[in-house]
């Protein structure tokens, strides 16, 4: 079986974000990026597949500016066999939109005739949380989403899904879309090998075009803006001063 | 001329912080005050390739250039300085036998360095020899049953706690060529340690006295041949002051980082202290001069790499002006965290503790100015 593994190139979540001063979105210029850390455990995932002798090939790809390359060269470092690149912006401002992706994956999906999808659940830059359920649409498959434990059994794949108040265990049919949530695994470190072998494996790149898929935006952004700053808290004197307090607030 | 990082050797920093940051960064003070750091460590560290950096593929190593090693030690000395230069040491030791070993000795040796259930230890400094290192007096005499040790080797990182020694000792004439080197394992026959010293820094690294008496290791253990054992030391200290330099950097690093923090939180006359111009100036003079030290280093690492003539001044010149950069510019992260800076919970003082053996080992700063003075005179 093969696992196609899509792998978004993000803002670094250490990075302090900054909105750009016309509003029109995040400052990503010589900003530190990396792979989505969702994405990163689908690599995982799928790498641990393959290495409990449930899958053949780990496939990752990508779908950005040029530099998604080296997110790319990540995944490959972390043990993912070969990757596709398809470039489809010039300024890494240029987010592409889930249903662009989407559409893009289903294609790759008719070529490469994976058994498995493995994504992250969402991307940590702007939160769609949209790829793999439209991809799922468009392909017609199965989907199990929010994965906190998959366990894949011939035709079927029992996924454990985190879902409001607890989890939620279901059995759907392969080949399936599964996206990944933080508790599935712990990704490991690429070695210093591994690094250097990264560059040795193939790496395609890709238009849209190639695979008939018209990327144009269809959302636009009205305006991104900073979280409001916290107001200051105030100090109390005693505890019945704090009990005034909160039931004016209405909290008690 | 490129002064970029390639895409493997930013992948190869970023892997390495994380490492530190996630298990080393965590336990630093408790592995200094414990003064040892877990044995189990290191092969967590092997298993991604630390344990032969700059060894050969054929011998299990990872291959790196010298470049891509500073890349690693200052990485990791973002988390801990001391646990950084520990493993320089078992690099430069498995890099001398990779290089210089003969085959049997590699097959022997260097799986298990590789894996680090064999941490190795660099034995070259005497008590009563230091920067004139060609006088060391630890005699070897063979024998038919092999190698006969009589001495002591001072200063020893890992001293009782690896598990083989590469040692210098003297087999024939006074002077240089009179040294050879040979694995001593831990367990031979006459071999001892002195009490574990007390040191200002580099706490967590046990660091003892080690003793030969008629100390006996195998005949096959010799590395290279007789007489090369000094010209085998000194190939692996332009290597080694670029390592050390390379902790003396990230500790460094992180110390400003840690400050910039600090800066931002800490208020005084009603502003955050980062907000006071003097004080931003200290900021820039550090991150001045820390880019310099850092430019300087890889351009040091890049002459050897690329066996320029001039790679030797070029290591010792980056030693002196990064190991004095990392103190200086830790030493200002302790004034401006105050008090709190002089108090351990904060790390700062650490640092400070920590980077100030960097000016006296692997060649005093002393001597790379004599190394310095003598490449400029003979030019």
């Amino acid at each position: 079986m093969k696992v196609l593994v899509p792998v978004k190139r993000v803002i670094d979540y250490n990075v302090k974000v900054r909105v750009k001063a016309d509003g029109s979105g995040v400052d990503l210029a010589n900003v530190k990026m990396s792979m989505n850390p969702f994405d990163e455990i689908a690599v995982e995932e799928a790498i641990r597949l393959k290495e409990a002798g449930k899958a053949t090939e780990v496939v990752a790809v990508s779908i950005g500016v040029k530099q998604n390359q080296e997110t790319l060269r990540t995944a490959l470092a972390m043990g993912a066999d070969r990757a596709i690149l398809v470039v489809a912006a010039d300024d890494v401002h240029t987010d592409i939109e889930p249903l662009a992706v989407a559409k893009i994956l289903a294609a790759i999906v008719k070529e490469e005739e994976p058994g498995l999808v493995l994504a992250g659940k969402q991307a940590i830059d702007n939160d769609m949380n949209a790829t793999g359920q439209m991809l799922s649409a468009l392909l017609g498959w199965s989907q199990g989403t929010f994965a906190s434990e998959v366990d894949i059994d011939g035709d079927n794949a029992k996924v454990t899904r985190e879902v409001d108040g607890g989890l939620q265990t279901i059995t759907v049919k392969m080949p399936t879309i599964i996206t990944v949530d933080l508790r599935l695994n712990e990704p490991r470190y690429a070695s210093l090998p591994n690094i250097m072998k990264a560059k040795r494996k193939p790496l395609d790149e890709k238009t849209p075009g190639d695979y008939g898929v018209d990327v144009t935006p269809r959302l636009t952004v009205v305006k991104t803006e900073e979280p409001a700053a916290r107001a200051a808290g105030i100090k109390v004197g005693s505890v019945d001063e704090l009990v005034a307090k909160l039931k004016e607030a209405g909290a008690v | 001329m490129d002064f970029a990082l390639t895409e493997e050797q930013s992948a190869i920093f970023d892997m390495a912080y994380a490492f530190g940051q996630d298990n080393i960064a965590p336990h630093a003070q408790k592995w200094e005050a414990e003064g040892t750091i877990p044995k189990d460590l290191w092969p967590e560290l092997a298993a991604l390739g630390f344990g032969g950096l700059y060894v050969s593929e054929e011998s299990g190593g990872s291959a790196l250039s010298r470049l891509d090693a500073t890349l690693v030690f200052e990485a990791l000395s973002m988390a801990c300085p001391s646990v950084a230069a520990f493993l320089s040491i078992h690099n430069m030791c498995a890099k001398m036998i990779d290089t210089f070993g003969s085959d049997e000795l590699k097959a022997r040796i260097l799986p298990k360095a590789m894996t680090m259930e064999t941490v190795l230890s660099y034995c070259l400094t005497e008590p009563g020899s230091g920067s004139d290192a060609a006088a060391l007096k630890t005699r070897a005499e063979k024998t038919n049953e092999g190698y006969r040790l009589n001495g002591s080797k001072a200063f020893i990182s890992g001293g009782g706690y690896s598990d083989a020694y590469v040692v210098m000792c003297r087999t024939g004439e006074d002077g240089p060529k009179g040294i050879s080197t040979v694995v001593v394992e831990d367990g031979a026959e006459g071999l001892s340690f002195g009490a574990l010293e007390e040191k200002m820094g580099w706490r967590s690294q046990p660091t003892a006295q080690v003793n030969f008496d008629n100390c006996l290791t195998a005949t096959d253990n010799l590395v290279g041949e007789e007489g090369s054992g000094f010209k085998y030391a000194m190939a692996g200290l332009d290597g080694g002051r670029l390592n050390i330099s390379a902790c003396s950097l990230g500790a460094a690093q992180a110390g400003l980082n840690a400050t910039l923090q600090y800066m931002s939180e800490r208020k005084a006359f009603g502003k955050s202290i980062d907000q006071f111009q003097a004080l931003q100036f200290r900021l820039a003079d550090m991150e001045i001069e820390l880019q310099a030290a850092r430019t300087f280093l890889r351009q040091a690492a890049w002459k050897l790499d690329t066996g320029a003539p001039d790679a030797t001044a070029f290591c010792a010149m980056a030693k002196k002006f990064v190991t004095e950069t990392g103190s200086n510019v830790v030493d200002q992260c302790l004034q401006l965290h105050g008090g709190y800076g002089y108090l351990s919970d904060y790390g700062i003082e650490k640092l400070v503790r920590d980077l100030r053996v960097h000016q006296i080992l692997e060649g005093t700063n002393e001597i790379m100015r004599v190394i310095v003075a003598r490449h400029l005179i003979a030019r």
